[in-house]
């Protein structure tokens, strides 16, 4: 039985939706796909961990150190598990953004070392002119730059999935668009602006199909609904800690165990070795071939507390809760004069992420009217500035509800819509 | 402050029913900005007259502020003479960076005067300050200035 999800009480967890903006304005934060807020556990865990475990990980033969790296490792194995995974296949980085270069990197590295070692590289991971990489047109700049990188270190050619005027993937062009020439195919769960949710399991399986890698960009999907990373058919899945109420400064790449093995390293230094002399070195195992330096120990103890506090919530009610918001938002958004929604406007298959544009209104105008009633939401190309182009925006604004929303706060939103469609007499 | 003391009416009359917003025949200099968080872009287009008068021209799409800066600006400064514009320019960067306390000297800055409003909003900062940028680089570029300056500010 679902227990729903009780957003007073829930408001009470997190000490910045107590705070006022604007002329003392309760603050209605609808920009969780921007970033989320961070409940007294997460806060709490972090300081608890500096106040009594802190220590250098991995190292040093002293009661903290144990006690660190315990804090440490058990963090992700609770993150580990929140997705269905092992621990060793977890990989620790800055943000996903770093997840999804350490993936692209992989390709890059291998193709580079493969002109002067040849044996040193799983052919997998080496590109040529000739070879083909597919994103789709709906990827945030994080999941499309890396491989455009990619590419132009390599000499290979970026292909992508077009869009539908819903906001879908055109996944006729699916067989074409993906074929014997393509190495590795990367692309979004949810988008971060249009809200849809793609089938990655089918574009998965495509990408096997014709012997590429598949990587999956969760960073908007495992925040809101039940992700058990095997699922998605996926080799490499890369997604964020704050987007999850957990710290900034955590990013996370889950991979196959055979996949991580046979890429090489990113980032390279201490942490990361097995052996090291002056004329060579040879590398640790994953997950710590990926992790060089000092790793974000408090960081991944504060994710593992908003993993827990997730968990005890349970993502099915997450997403069901978010899926009432979302119908509502976009039933309250269609009501509007002047309003066009960008991306699906059916409550299927769609996350609580909602772009939306007004008629004779900048984005950043809008933003300003919402944020005079207290609302925050994000203005602007969402790093998705192709897709915006693709629907023939210069930007958009988005509202994207979380745990603590409810539809009262969709409703300030729309009085703020309607405040700056009256302003400026559109 | 209130959301409409940073909407005053010279900005919302100018953003509505833009001033000389069009490029130039023959420009010295041109320079493309554009505001890569939010998308807002300023093409604007410099030369001298006869006279060694500042010629002006733009065009652009994005927010009310940056549009209605990109037209006062434009109406401003067509005519002065390059130290005339540099000075207006100085004086709006100065006013855009006061965090609202400024009082603007309107001999200066003519219309411009309204945006003052837009210094106690940070994120608008940029989006007043985007045709201005233009409108600096665009002179560097056309040479103008830089014997009043004696070095390119761009």
């Amino acid at each position: 039985m679902l227990q729903p999800i009780d957003v007073d009480r829930i408001r009470k967890d997190f000490p910045i939706l107590q705070r006022t903006v604007r002329d003392n304005r309760p603050l209605v934060y609808l920009d969780s796909g921007a970033t989320s807020q961070k409940p007294m556990a997460v806060l709490d865990a972090e300081r608890a961990f500096y106040e009594t475990s802190n220590a250098g990980v991995h190292r040093g033969a002293h009661q903290l150190a144990e006690e660190a790296t315990d804090a440490y490792e058990g963090a992700r194995a609770t993150i580990a598990g929140f997705v269905g995974a092992q621990p060793a296949e977890l990989v620790f980085t800055k943000n996903a953004t770093e997840s999804l270069n350490l993936a692209a990197y992989a390709f890059s590295n291998a193709t580079a070392k493969a002109v002067h070692a040849p044996d040193s590289v799983d052919r997998r991971f080496v590109l040529s002119p000739g070879d083909s990489i597919v994103v789709t047109q709906m990827e945030h700049h994080a999941n499309l730059v890396p491989w455009q990188e990619a590419c132009a270190k390599t000499g290979a050619t970026l292909r992508w999935i077009g869009l539908t005027d819903e906001g879908r993937l055109d996944l006729e062009a699916l067989d074409s668009v993906i074929d014997e020439t393509t190495r590795v195919v990367s692309v979004v769960h949810q988008s971060n602006i249009l809200g849809t949710i793609n089938p990655v399991q089918a574009i998965m399986g495509r990408a096997h199909e014709v012997g590429a890698l598949g990587v999956v960009d969760a960073c908007q999907s495992i925040p809101h609904m039940p992700v058990d990373v095997h699922d998605l058919g996926a080799d490499l899945v890369a997604w964020s800690g704050h987007k999850m109420l957990g710290p900034t400064g955590i990013g996370l790449l889950w991979g196959r165990s055979e996949v991580l093995q046979a890429m090489p390293p990113f980032v390279s230094g201490g942490s990361m070795i097995e052996t090291v002399f002056m004329e060579h070195s040879t590398y640790a195992e994953p997950p710590k071939r990926f992790e060089a330096g000092t790793p974000m120990v408090a960081q991944s103890v504060g994710l593992a507390a908003a993993v827990r506090y997730l968990d005890d919530l349970g993502m099915d009610a997450v997403a069901a809760h978010e899926h009432d918001l979302t119908g509502y938002a976009l039933g309250q958004l269609e009501e509007l004069r002047g309003v066009r929604i960008i991306g699906p406007r059916d409550n299927v298959d769609r996350g609580s992420a909602v772009s939306f544009v007004v008629d004779g209104l900048h984005p950043h105008d809008v933003g300003q009217f919402l944020d005079d009633k207290g609302v925050a939401v994000r203005v602007g190309h969402h790093c998705a500035w192709p897709t915006c182009r693709r629907f023939g925006v210069p930007a958009t604004t988005r509202i994207s509800p979380y745990i603590y929303n409810d539809r009262a706060d969709i409703d300030i939103a729309m009085e703020g819509i309607m405040a700056a469609q009256k302003f400026f007499g559109v | 402050m209130n959301v409409e003391a940073l909407y005053q009416d010279i900005i919302l009359d100018h953003y509505k029913h833009p001033r000389g917003r069009q490029l130039l025949a023959d420009p010295a200099g041109e320079s493309h900005q554009v505001n890569p968080t939010c998308g807002d872009e300023v093409t604007v287009q410099v030369g001298l007259d006869s006279d060694g008068h500042l010629l002006v021209g733009y065009e652009g799409q994005g927010c009310s502020i940056s549009q209605a800066s990109a037209s006062v600006m434009s109406e401003l400064v067509a005519g002065f003479d390059p130290a005339q514009g540099d000075d207006a320019r100085r004086a709006f960067v100065e006013l855009m960076h006061s965090k609202g306390a400024a009082e603007p000297d309107e001999d200066v800055l003519g219309d411009a005067v309204a945006f003052v409003g837009v210094a106690k909003y940070p994120a608008r900062i940029k989006c007043a300050l985007l045709p201005w940028m233009a409108l600096q680089d665009a002179e560097a570029k056309a040479g103008i200035g830089i014997a009043q300056e004696g070095t390119s500010t761009s």
